[in-house]
């Protein structure tokens, strides 16, 4: 007898503006399993949970659900047919209290008006089941704990009854008695006959959770074992894959490393801790690590956004107080930020304006011979445009990038720190910016380097510090493999001579 | 026995902003009680008692229903134009004649329900800013209202003109009619689906949405019952002038129901406050204006010293407010930029 699995997706395919994220990816799930979906930082995982949750729509494929085929063109079409989904993001409303959030949209009502006695017992129930009886129904949900609004919406999509639970990075901001509690909750699920996606990167936890694991790689199904057939050095090895060797410019010529231009010691604040950092003039630097591993909190940090609580910075030498963006500026820091429409760039103005912006609004930088120099520096980027006075939201990613780069050139940093510099851009103008990077770094630049795709860290940087937590986990030399920066980022491996 | 605690713990929790604003209210007829004695005068009089709950009441209807669509996260500058236009269509459709005020009752509030429709509309179907939807509504109604009723129009038979200024004791009818539709409003945003979804849509449009909850619907329903609330403050103008009056928008009613309902702590950003609340922002304006009249402030530093009551409070409360996000966990920013 073969009973159809609870869920089966095949030959699913997904393609964002033309770049294809899935490709053929099959993933079944049976009654009961908790399922374990990895892969790197884009490998697709999130993107195969939000179609599976109706958040988008496949471009190909099927999905069956009890042997049924399913399409979900929205969430509460994956909710009313059995698929909870718990996001990074929470779907909650701070000001209201865990029975309301459980029930939001499906208020027991008696004689026509809400219930709210039956409203917080139901709750009570739900969440004596999952073993949290110490979590109150009435408490607002905007003032729990991160691990409690979690259990909040676990109970939430076990309200609603669900057969398939999925969690996306569920650990990523609990701390470690919090994850005892939520292994525990698992468990409880797993007897009640729930099945659950688990998608994840953290090794330790695959093991110690899930029966079986599906491997995703660059949009594509690397395999699906049993946890029991497969050892955490070779599910590693799966997740990294063999790559085709992308092309990556060397080193230029004349490149000297020189005196150490920013120097962290001891850096801290609520998100990162222990931060102890060099990059020398002409070097780069990459820092490596997952999804909320503190990479862009260090970036934040350096540049003033959010500044370090604890610890020193020295720019040449010299100890400096970066309490904001302005005082980064005047002091020759430059950031790319990692959303570059949000914050790197006006959209509705000009080229211009954006190329000037830095320069207009800090007069410790600005200057008539870098405002000259502008023209220069954009076709040294080979900005496409249909002239300085193009509107930037009408250019393609990859220009827009070259206008954020080149508003940064312009201030004439000593420390650039790029975070994320090529995310969402074309094939050409990551090499233009590869090579714009090598070429910032023989001009004595001291160059912070932070992007997901662990290959442009390898390819590009001269030493890779590789974060875990919030702390530095290891750091490895240019050209080391993604095996060894994946065994510190997913805490496997704990750095030797571990900063304090 | 945890679940016996936790009714209670829910009041402490929602009552503790509220608490807070009928304490203020307390400092403030302490303090104006203290300011009015120390030159000879007796803020509590009978006579001042009056004159102060008078206050309250026509600005209390039009912040019951404010304090409504600012849940939402939505606005409604239509209040005024909407009161003025609904003290005409009483005073007219009554025109003296007993028999017809159910009739004028009716009549006002189908219109004003249905330009409360057009706003929820405006605001939900063809996505217009509410800000600017319904200063377009107010702008219309004052176009009609300036040509058509050059002057005061109908005639309010003496027995509605009682709702206007009959007391018991010295608490006006008005009052206490403002004070039932406040029962009916803090009764409705707790027990009812669309008045709880109210504290959902305005908190958060997408977690509402993706829990199911037709927040169009939602948000047009408290546009409606907004705008009927401003029908009804039209009714005691009419009942208060005996006839109907246009020129009633120039008292710019709207702004000080917004003031009532930021004071009264619901968010201007929407999805936290209440009705309750709004009740004591609203007699927090009327003992400041009672106070002022007593103490014969001049009309320039009494209309100063009410904006910087209003800027301090709202100032208190962003501050309480901005401890509340430093607090949200970080990672909700990383989830999203992926």
């Amino acid at each position: 007898m073969t009973r159809s699995p609870l869920l089966a997706m095949r030959g699913i395919g997904k393609a964002f503006l033309g770049a294809p994220v899935l490709s053929e990816v099959d993933l079944t799930i049976e009654r009961g399993e908790v399922h374990a979906l990895v892969g790197e930082n884009g490998a697709g995982k999130s993107t195969l949970m939000k179609i599976l949750a109706g958040v988008h729509s496949a471009d190909a494929g099927t999905v069956e659900l009890d042997g049924r085929a399913v399409s979900f063109g929205h969430p509460l079409q994956a909710q009313h047919a059995g698929v909870a989904s718990v996001f990074q993001e929470f779907n909650l409303l701070p000001e209201l209290t865990v029975s309301e959030n459980v029930h939001l949209g499906r208020e027991p009502r008696r004689r026509g008006l809400i219930d709210r006695r039956a409203m917080t017992e139901r709750t009570a129930e739900v969440l004596s089941d999952l073993g949290v009886e110490h979590l109150s129904p009435s408490a607002k949900a905007g003032s729990l704990s991160v691990a409690h609004q979690q259990i909040t919406e676990i109970a939430k999509a076990l309200s609603q009854g669900a057969d398939l639970l999925c969690m996306d990075e569920p650990t990523a901001s609990l701390a470690d008695a919090e994850v005892e509690l939520l292994y525990r909750l698992i468990g409880r699920l797993r007897e009640r006959g729930v099945s659950v996606l688990y998608v994840s990167h953290r090794i330790r936890e695959i093991f110690d959770l899930c029966d079986r694991i599906t491997v995703l790689k660059d949009g594509r199904l690397v395999k699906c074992v049993d946890t029991t057939d497969i050892t955490p050095d070779e599910l590693v090895t799966a997740m990294v894959g063999r790559r085709i060797e992308a092309a990556f410019p060397d080193r230029l010529p004349g490149t000297e490393t020189g005196e150490v231009r920013l120097r962290v010691r001891g850096g801290g604040n609520a998100w990162i801790d222990g931060i102890d950092l060099d990059v020398r003039a002409g070097e780069i630097v990459g820092l490596a690590g997952l999804q909320g591993s503190g990479r862009t909190e260090i970036a934040e940090a350096v540049f003033g956004i959010a500044p370090f609580t604890r610890g020193t910075i020295e720019l040449d030498g010299g100890p400096v107080r970066i309490t904001g963006p302005r005082k980064a500026i005047g002091a020759g820091i430059a950031l790319v930020t990692e959303d570059r429409k949000a914050q790197g760039l006006a959209l509705r103005q000009s080229v211009r304006a954006n190329a000037r912006m830095v320069l207009d609004a800090n007069a410790r930088v600005h200057s008539g011979r870098r405002l000259d120099r502008i023209p220069g520096l954009l076709s040294s980027l080979d900005l496409v445009s249909r002239g300085d006075d193009q509107e930037v939201r009408f250019l393609s990613g990859g220009n827009q990038q070259k206008v954020v780069v080149a508003k940064w050139l312009a201030a004439e940093p000593g420390v650039i720190v790029l975070d994320e510099p090529t995310r969402g851009i074309d094939v050409g103008a990551k090499h233009k910016l590869y090579s714009v990077i090598r070429s910032l770094a023989a001009e004595g630049l001291a160059v912070l380097l932070i992007a997901s795709e662990l290959i442009e860290v390898i390819g590009l940087a001269d030493r890779i510090v590789v974060l875990h937590d919030g702390s530095i986990a290891g750091e490895l030399p240019g050209g080391a493999t993604e095996q060894d920066v994946m065994a510190y980022a997913t805490g496997r491996r704990s750095a030797e001579a571990g900063p304090a | 026995m945890t679940r016996r605690l936790s009714p209670a713990a829910l009041s402490s929790t929602t009552l503790s902003s509220t608490v807070l604003i009928y304490l203020a209210l307390a400092g403030v007829l302490v303090i104006g009680g203290a300011a009015v004695a120390t030159g000879g005068g007796n803020l509590f009089a009978t006579a001042n008692l009056v004159d102060m709950f008078t206050r309250t009441s026509l600005t209390g209807f039009l912040a019951i229903g404010m304090t409504l669509v600012i849940l939402c996260r939505s606005l409604d500058l239509s209040v005024g134009y909407v009161a003025a236009l609904s003290s005409l269509v009483a005073a007219t459709t009554m025109d003296g004649d007993v028999g017809r005020i159910p009739l004028a009752i009716g009549a006002v509030l189908l219109v004003s329900g249905l330009i409360g429709g057009a706003n929820g509309v405006f605001v939900t179907v063809l996505g217009v800013n509410p800000f600017i939807a319904t200063l377009g509504t107010g702008l219309i109604l004052k176009g009609y209202l300036d040509t058509e009723y050059k002057g005061p129009a109908g005639d309010v038979p003496a027995v509605f003109q009682q709702f206007g200024y009959t007391r018991i004791a010295f608490i006006p009818i008005s009052t206490v009619v403002m004070l039932a539709v406040a029962a009916a409003a803090i009764w409705f945003l707790r027990s009812t689906r669309t008045g709880h979804h109210m504290y959902a849509v305005g908190g958060d449009l997408d977690v509402a949405r993706m829990s199911g909850i037709r927040t169009g619907r939602v948000l047009i329903a408290a546009h409606v019952l907004c705008a009927m609330c401003a029908g009804v403050a039209g009714l005691l103008l009419a009942a208060r002038f005996g006839t109907g009056s246009a020129e009633a928008y120039t008292n710019l009613y709207e702004l000080d129901a917004i003031a009532a309902v930021v004071l009264g702590g619901t968010l201007l950003l929407g999805g936290k406050g209440g009705v309750a609340g709004t009740v004591a922002g609203v007699a927090i304006l009327a003992v400041l204006d009672t106070v002022f009249n007593v103490m014969q402030i001049d009309p320039f530093a009494k209309d100063v010293l009410r904006g910087a009551v209003i800027i301090a409070a709202v100032a208190i409360y962003a501050r309480r407010q901005l401890d509340r996000t430093a607090r949200r966990p970080r990672f909700a920013l990383e989830g999203r930029a992926s």
